[in-house]
């Protein structure tokens, strides 16, 4: 048997290797880790905070324990009787003692609109009433005799609840706890994604159809002129997003640059201004003009390794030129299509300021429904559920982008 | 020799084509570039309109003015943004700076465990749609504004800032030092330089331009961000974009463009730096200069 190999200090060269390859691998984490526990803290574990506001509902079962309590035996089938309106009569003075009132009205008038003031107008009564509670329930608010309303408290009882997701997708549950659709005046989420969809690949294809032209260009120029040409694909990467939305309202607005061209050149009549911006088209526009750099410098770095011996070849061999383009030289710059396809499309996809500032009517993207409910109806739980959705859309993508190009091959101008 | 130069054999359908193509180029080309510049002499505009009047066209001096620079000069709202702004990115960028290049050394060793899970997280701010982000940090900020106040002070929005500028930090400088030749670190260490000393003596200056277009789009990240900023800083922390965006929902003025203007001025300043930082760092890795 040999003899076992050593250090100078006597220890197994195995063990040594391996030592010390594991304090290099700790270095290596430890590198890492201020910056992990930076971005855990302050973006990771936000992220998932959200997330869990989506699902949690504390509200109902906080403030009006003895109802929750009363309901849990309920059976839906008829209206409940005068126990759950004593314990309903009980948990609204003490609501509104406390101030929680308004919350809890809010809460239910998200999930049932026209709750609000039957919740708010009982608590204000309840306080002078004496049992039996239920005839001066029905006689206050008739809603307090449908089915629906019981239901609606019973269903946000429970502290987690699936309600913020249905609402998201345009569901709800009925009576009888059935899933289905809202009514048709409310249906507006489904439509909203579909429209943000729609609207990021139109941005992409059209990212695509004007960035490979000039990306080819780039790629086959000198060094010396492309350098030259690169910079006005640069430039708008570096300036100021609330700049391009600007610069886009003032070329394309009614009394704007483009239309004053047009009316002047003769194009159109000085009464029938186009309306540009505003709308979709003009959100559409805006974006592809701030997102088309995306586009531009994955397809070029691709383009770039791609030998131009390659068309020559196939020409020599007796391709025509247009051939020998569409067959040997657009699929090699594939990879570089699908990098800049998915990146602006995941950009896109998740567009706020530009849609909110030239979006108009309908031009306006889930991102901007998330930022009304979180400002304007404080309904967290919805804008949670909806941005939850919209982040499992994107994950996927950035997983399947991470798969194809690698996020370590991100270029960066 | 170009491929995009017309070839002697070209029949008369490539030599259109040919034309086509470059006038198609130069339509995009000014698609990218006219929203910027058309900005630029509008500011000067004498009169309150966002588009050239007949006198400015016809190049009258009268119709040139400085009025919206002046507007921007006297009003406090606007000085006090550009002072936020200025001071939240400056603080934002070193910590991100900091950060990030710490990070980015770890994650370019190949000793490194499960680096493409951690790159993924590391650079996922990039990608997490801003308004999500936002939300997340707003609703963070509520639950632990007991212990630190960060809803509505500076020190929030820093922190906000740092989050969304460390990305690409980690990006510029992984990049700058996949390049790296670590047999330098380890003549360093052999000739008796202590790990500090071969960090600031050979790894840094090498890694520098990575480090400073790092460092700038950290800064132009935080300085043109408004989505966080509108979710957890009060008016106190009023920044430019922040104003820009008001302006731009209420009450349009033409001083937004003078404002517009100087951005752009300084997007040209920092867009120069980085490709000369570019340019001197192929230079120093032995490839072709530009």
């Amino acid at each position: 048997m040999s003899e076992q190999l050593t250090t100078v200090d006597g220890r197994p060269l195995k063990a040594a290797l391996a030592s010390a390859e594991r304090t290099k691998r700790i270095r290596a984490v430890l590198l890492v880790m201020p910056l992990f526990i930076f971005i855990f803290f302050s973006f990771l574990y936000p992220i998932a905070l959200m997330l869990y506001r989506s699902v949690e509902n504390p509200l109902i079962a906080q403030h009006m324990p003895e109802t929750v309590a009363v309901l849990e035996n309920w059976d839906g089938k008829d209206i409940p009787g005068e126990e759950a309106f004593a314990a309903l009569a009980k948990d609204l003075v003490a609501a509104r003692e406390t101030r929680e009132i308004g919350k809890v009205a809010t809460r239910l008038n998200f999930e049932t609109p026209g709750l609000r003031s039957v919740i708010t107008g009982s608590a204000r009564s309840a306080g002078k009433w004496e049992p039996p509670y239920k005839e001066k329930f029905l006689d206050r608010r008739k809603e307090w005799g449908e089915l629906a309303t019981w239901a609606t408290i019973k269903r946000l009882s429970p502290t987690i609840t699936s309600v913020n997701y249905l609402a998201a997708v345009d569901r709800q549950f009925n009576v009888d706890g059935e899933v289905v659709m809202v009514g048709e005046d409310y249906r507006i989420y489904v439509d909203l994604f579909m429209r943000t969809m729609w609207m990021s690949v139109v941005v992409t294809v059209s990212c695509l159809i004007l960035g490979f032209p000039i990306a080819y260009m780039l790629a086959s120029l000198p060094l010396r002129h492309s350098n030259l040409l690169m910079i006005l694909v640069l430039l708008p990467f570096w300036t100021s997003l609330l700049v391009r939305t600007t610069s886009w309202i003032v070329l394309l607005q009614t009394q704007g640059v483009l239309n004053d061209l047009m009316v002047w050149v003769g194009i159109i009549d000085n009464a029938q201004r186009i309306q540009l911006i505003f709308n979709a088209q003009g959100t559409v526009i805006a974006m592809t003009q701030i997102l088309l750099p995306f586009m531009v410098l994955p397809l070029y770095s691709v383009m770039k390794t791609i030998p131009p011996s390659y068309l020559r070849a196939a020409e020599s061999l007796g391709a025509h030129r247009f051939l020998a383009f569409w067959r040997i030289y657009v699929p090699n710059t594939l990879p570089g299509v699908g990098a800049g396809c998915l990146l602006v499309f995941i950009l896109a996809i998740g567009y706020y300021i530009t849609p909110a500032l030239v979006g108009g009517q309908d031009g306006q993207m889930i991102s901007n429904m998330i930022a009304f409910h979180m400002q304007k109806s404080l309904n967290w739980g919805l804008a949670a559920a909806l941005g939850g959705i919209l982040l499992v859309g994107v994950i996927m993508l950035y997983w399947l982008y991470n798969k194809l190009v690698g996020i370590d091959r991100l270029k960066l101008g | 020799m170009s491929q995009i130069s017309l070839p002697d054999h070209a029949g008369p359908i490539e030599t259109v084509w040919h034309y086509l193509y470059i006038f198609i180029c130069c339509l995009v080309f000014l698609f990218l570039i006219a929203p910027i510049l058309v900005i630029i002499p509008l500011s000067f505009n004498s009169e309150p309109y966002f588009t050239f009047t007949k006198e400015m066209l016809s190049l009258k001096p009268e119709a040139f003015s400085l009025r919206w620079y002046q507007d921007f000069m006297n009003k406090d709202i606007w000085q006090a943004s550009i002072g936020n702004s200025f001071f939240i990115a400056f603080c934002s960028t070193i910590l991100a700076t900091t950060l990030g290049t710490i990070a980015a050394l770890g994650l370019s060793r190949s000793e490194m465990p499960m680096k493409g899970l951690f790159m993924g997280l590391l650079i996922s701010p990039m990608i997490v749609p801003l308004v999500i982000t936002a939300a997340g940090i707003f609703f963070f900020y509520a639950t632990v504004n007991d212990y630190v106040p960060l809803t509505g002070t500076y020190l929030g929005v820093i922190l906000a800032h740092t989050v969304l500028g460390t990305p690409f930090v980690v990006i510029t400088v992984t990049a700058t030092l996949s390049g790296f030749d670590h047999s330098l670190t380890r003549a360093g260490a052999m000739l008796g330089a202590d790990p500090t000393t071969v960090f600031f003596k050979i790894i840094m200056p090498l890694i520098l331009p990575g480090v400073i277009s790092g460092a700038l789009f950290a800064f132009v990240t935080s300085f043109d961000e408004v989505v966080v900023v509108l979710f957890v800083a009060s008016v106190e922390q009023q920044t430019i974009p922040r104003q820009m965006w008001a302006g731009i929902r209420e009450s349009i003025s033409p001083t937004i463009l003078a404002v517009a203007t100087i951005l752009i001025c300084i997007s040209i300043v920092l867009l120069a730096t980085v490709e000369l930082l570019r340019r001197r760092s192929e230079r120093l890795r032995g490839m072709s200069p530009g």
